[in-house]
């Protein structure tokens, strides 16, 4: 009867039914990946190198080299580990062949969840990879509004507010209108129109709503035209084909990150005004010495990932 | 300062009085990001003056067409109309240079000292005087890249545009991104210096006059941007 069932079964399902054997995957270390599978597996096979194939999702002509197989004693986890560190942010795809009493070739991919890939973003844009110090976005209105801590937060929550809003305008523009359309070339001359328009609707929306917030953050708007981190952010999207979810991370990540540069900044400057500074360096030049050591500070996050 | 000035003090003022990366302090980024060579600077600064120049003969051409009330926009459109034109040629004749240079181009459009020359000179000068004024601008960043390109490549690399020139790497630090800001700082600083010096020579002379007029002299008494402005 038994064989008269699995003679039955369609491709389709030897597939799904090989899959539920699988019943978790997760990173481990940074060269790790550990399977969990749904039944104890007292597979030789499973501890063979050459029963593996391992790529990461964009392109499976590279394969990844597994350095040791370790099965767990009961037979229910095991964890391989690559010669090289893997991108925990990136999706790879695991075959495993010749699993013959589960029914042939076994395939499945392994990736971060959704949240913790968000989260990824998120971070990275903030502090890895932070607009201000690693990639040198900006800067005239980081040394322009960094003189005193009130009016960094203003600025920096004014600009994430605005960053968000005119991030995610530009993703819903560019997919649904500019890619179908053709009309990828304009992106410049789309993206800028699109701020200057959140800057104005941002402007109109705070002065009728909440004139006492518009006063203290009125003035900063005009300066958010000429920054090129809100034009920077859209380009990237467009380059990187993020999703919706995935660019708004990015835009809120680059907004806060920006506001954390201009704090810092903000709160040496305060110091540095009671500081004894030579005459020419007063000012400008000595802010910049002081972002350059910033600067060298984040690059200590270079290379990192979550 | 209101004094109408011949084409060559306006290219002039751009280089030097008004420069746009050490005296003005606007449209920094790339003078940080990109200058860890002397190609880089120069690429970009081509693009810069281009851009320049192009939206300001254009600003002047249309200014009397232009509603008062939604100016910055329009300037931005002008602006982001040359700033395509630019990247479309770059990225087809100088596709290496081109991917170094990378984003920057793109951002031209997002640059204050673009939008501020059109502001302040070519939305109410006419059309000549509004090329060189641009000019003046646009030549005044490139050189301004060019310097610290050369100062970065020659102390990073050893080399200038390209070619041997010390034989070995002094110090690897400059050709970090981060020290760009280092540079840029040091080299505000010696220009401040410099007018310093000059002021003060200046001010020794004024307040040689003054005594005689019995006339309080000093900073505060002038006018801003008396001193400085040739």
């Amino acid at each position: 009867m038994t064989i008269a069932l699995l003679a039955t079964l369609t491709s389709a399902e030897l597939f799904a039914a090989s899959n539920n054997l699988v019943s978790g995957t997760a990173f481990g270390d940074v060269d790790e990946i550990v399977v969990t599978f749904a039944r104890p597996v007292t597979n030789n096979q499973l501890l063979e190198r050459e029963s593996y194939q391992v790529f990461e999702e964009p392109d499976p002509d590279i394969r990844l080299e597994i350095e040791s197989i370790t099965l767990s004693d009961d037979g229910s986890r095991a964890t391989l580990r690559f010669s090289e560190t893997l991108n925990q942010s990136s999706a790879y795809v695991i075959n495993i062949k010749g699993l013959a009493d589960e029914g042939g070739a076994l395939s499945f991919t392994v990736k971060q969840s959704y949240l913790g890939h968000l989260f990824t973003i998120l971070i990275t844009a903030m502090l890895i990879k932070n607009f201000v110090f690693t990639k040198y976005l900006g800067l005239c209105v980081f040394m322009g509004t960094s003189k005193k801590k009130k009016t960094a937060k203003g600025m920096g929550l004014t600009f994430a507010l605005v960053m968000a809003i005119s991030a995610s305008m530009s993703w819903v523009i560019y997919n649904f209108l500019m890619i179908p359309f053709k009309l990828t070339f304009l992106q410049i001359v789309v993206f800028i129109g699109l701020v200057a328009l959140s800057v104005q609707a941002v402007d109109t929306i705070l002065r009728k709503l909440n004139p006492a917030l518009f006063a203290s953050f009125g003035i900063y708007l005009v300066l958010i035209t000429t920054n090129c981190v809100i034009i920077a952010v859209p380009l990237m999207l467009a380059n990187e084909g993020f999703g919706f979810w995935e660019s708004l991370m990015l835009a809120i990540g680059a907004g806060s990150g920006f506001m954390l540069a201009l704090y810092l900044m903000a709160s040496v400057r305060e110091r540095l005004d009671v500081a004894l500074v030579p005459e020419s360096f007063k000012g400008l030049p000595v802010a910049f010495l002081v972002a350059g050591q910033f600067a060298l500070a984040f690059l200590g996050f270079s290379g990192m990932s979550i | 300062m209101a004094a109408v000035k011949s084409n060559y003090q306006l290219v002039l003022n751009g280089i030097l009085a008004e420069n746009p990366i050490f005296r003005l302090a606007l449209s920094m980024c790339p003078a940080v990001a990109i200058t860890t060579t002397v190609i880089n600077g120069i690429m970009l600064g081509i693009a810069v003056f281009f851009v320049q120049v192009a939206s300001s003969v254009t600003i002047s051409l249309v200014k009397n067409l232009i509603h008062p009330r939604i100016r910055i926009p329009t300037y931005t459109l002008v602006i982001a109309t040359w700033v395509t034109v630019i990247d479309m040629v770059l990225a087809a004749f100088f596709p290496a240079a081109y991917a170094q240079v990378g984003i920057f181009v793109k951002l031209i459009v997002a640059f204050a000292i673009i939008t501020m020359r059109l502001e302040m000179f070519a939305s109410k000068q006419p059309l000549t005087p509004s090329f060189w004024d641009g000019f003046g601008m646009g030549a005044g960043f490139l050189v301004g890249m060019i310097v610290i390109g050369m100062i970065r490549e020659f102390l990073g690399m050893g080399t200038l545009l390209g070619f041997d020139i010390l034989g070995f790497q002094p110090l690897l630090f400059f050709v970090l991104p981060c020290a760009g800001f280092f540079v840029v700082g040091l080299l505000m600083g010696f220009f401040n210096h410099i007018e310093n010096v000059h002021k003060r020579k200046k001010l020794g002379l004024i307040a040689h006059v003054n005594q005689k007029k019995n006339m309080p002299a000093g900073c505060d008494h002038c006018a801003p941007g008396d001193a400085h402005i040739s």
